[in-house]
């Protein structure tokens, strides 16, 4: 079976999950800048791990056979103060340039405060002057629902957004439907023990049809299993979907989206 | 579509084996001295809705687990969450989600 993994933090993992991604039928992986566990204390400090995603990762993931993709952004973990954010921010146009790269993310909120809702909607304003998609953060567990919806809001607001180039990412039940009915790509990540178990994923497919959905791993240092997407095919094939039904949501879905990007080489 | 059976065949010992670790994580609340927070009254809340005769159970506990404002806050006191909706006053030592994505 091939498949994309359309989130996935490779800077966080060993080589052996290259290996492994590549056994499983893995034919690209696409890296969000995101946190690193701990907060960078200068710009300088995202210089080097934008060179790490736009450089070095690609040759790593190139190893296996895996083309590696990215997208550039401040997390919002860090993007509570404008200041420092402002100036990470003024790297990315350089990086933009560079081949792999596909747009702006993950982006979004995490506590849901005002400096990290402005630097989120200058995120939304980067992706438009470049004419690239998003890829969208939705906040953990009681966090996530007044998160999105703070952040359906403000992209309303961006009359000139294409909603079919933006993916919000981290749906659940609750925040599923908002999404989708908005116009906007949902991505579902499977994790161990929070976002979507394997089978609420599928349930979500189910209730809502394969139409703008993803599912991802979105693994990087935390609880979080590479091989999820792998995984949720074989649960897929078990609950009965069809070999066409899994390729769609797994391979084609993705690579719709994804090919909505210049730098996206299916 | 599988149908109730096979379902039922695919996944009974899973969710009993779910149901059973919900239990004895509430029976160890109980057992285990000292006292507990807003999360475990924000469970307790929620466990009705498991039998209530509606299609979305799993929504509904997700939104009874949710911050229900609606407003950004002016700035975050830390940057992690811990599952349920703190109460406005304090966390009590609630120990945060530390993932990263």
């Amino acid at each position: 079976m091939r498949y994309i993994e359309p989130h996935a933090h490779m800077v966080s993992r060993t080589t052996d999950d290259y290996e492994k991604l590549a056994l499983a039928g893995c034919e690209a992986v696409c890296e969000p800048a995101f946190w690193a566990g701990f907060d960078r204390s200068s710009a300088d400090g995202f210089y080097d791990y934008f060179r790490q995603l736009t450089e070095h990762e690609p040759k790593r993931a190139a190893k296996y056979g895996i083309k590696h993709f990215s997208w550039l952004c401040i997390n919002p973990k860090e993007a509570d103060d404008p200041v420092f954010a402002r100036e990470v921010m003024g790297l990315i146009p350089e990086f933009l340039q560079c081949p792999t790269v596909l747009g702006i993310g993950e982006i979004g909120l995490n506590k849901n405060t005002r400096n990290e809702l402005a630097i989120f909607e200058e995120h939304v304003q980067l992706a438009l002057d470049h004419d690239l998609p998003i890829l969208m953060h939705t906040p953990h567990l009681e966090d996530k629902l007044k998160g999105t919806r703070l952040m359906l809001a403000s992209l309303a607001n961006f009359s000139q957004l294409d909603r079919s180039k933006v993916i919000i990412d981290h749906v659940e039940e609750h925040t599923v439907p908002l999404v989708l009915d908005a116009g906007y790509w949902a991505g579902m990540t499977l994790y161990p023990d929070s976002k979507c178990s394997l089978d609420r994923a599928i349930d979500i497919l189910e209730i809502y049809g394969p139409e703008r959905l993803w599912l991802n791993s979105a693994c990087d240092w935390g609880v979080a299993d590479p091989l999820a997407v792998p995984r949720c095919a074989l649960r897929m094939k078990q609950r009965r979907h069809t070999a066409a039904d899994i390729e769609r949501v797994v391979y084609q879905n993705p690579r719709d989206f994804l090919a909505q990007s210049p730098g996206f080489v299916a | 579509m599988p149908s109730k059976q096979e379902i039922l065949d695919l996944q009974f010992i899973e969710a009993r084996h779910k149901l059973l670790d919900l239990a004895a994580f509430l029976d160890r609340i109980d057992r285990h001295p000292g006292d507990d927070d807003y999360r475990i009254g924000a469970l307790r809340k929620a466990l009705p809705i498991l039998l209530a005769g509606r299609p979305d159970r799993t929504r509904a506990i997700l939104e009874a687990l949710s911050d229900p404002t609606t407003e950004p806050i002016p700035q975050a006191a830390f940057q992690g969450a811990f599952g349920a909706p703190p109460r406005l006053t304090a966390h009590n030592g609630a120990q945060r989600h530390g993932g990263a994505d």
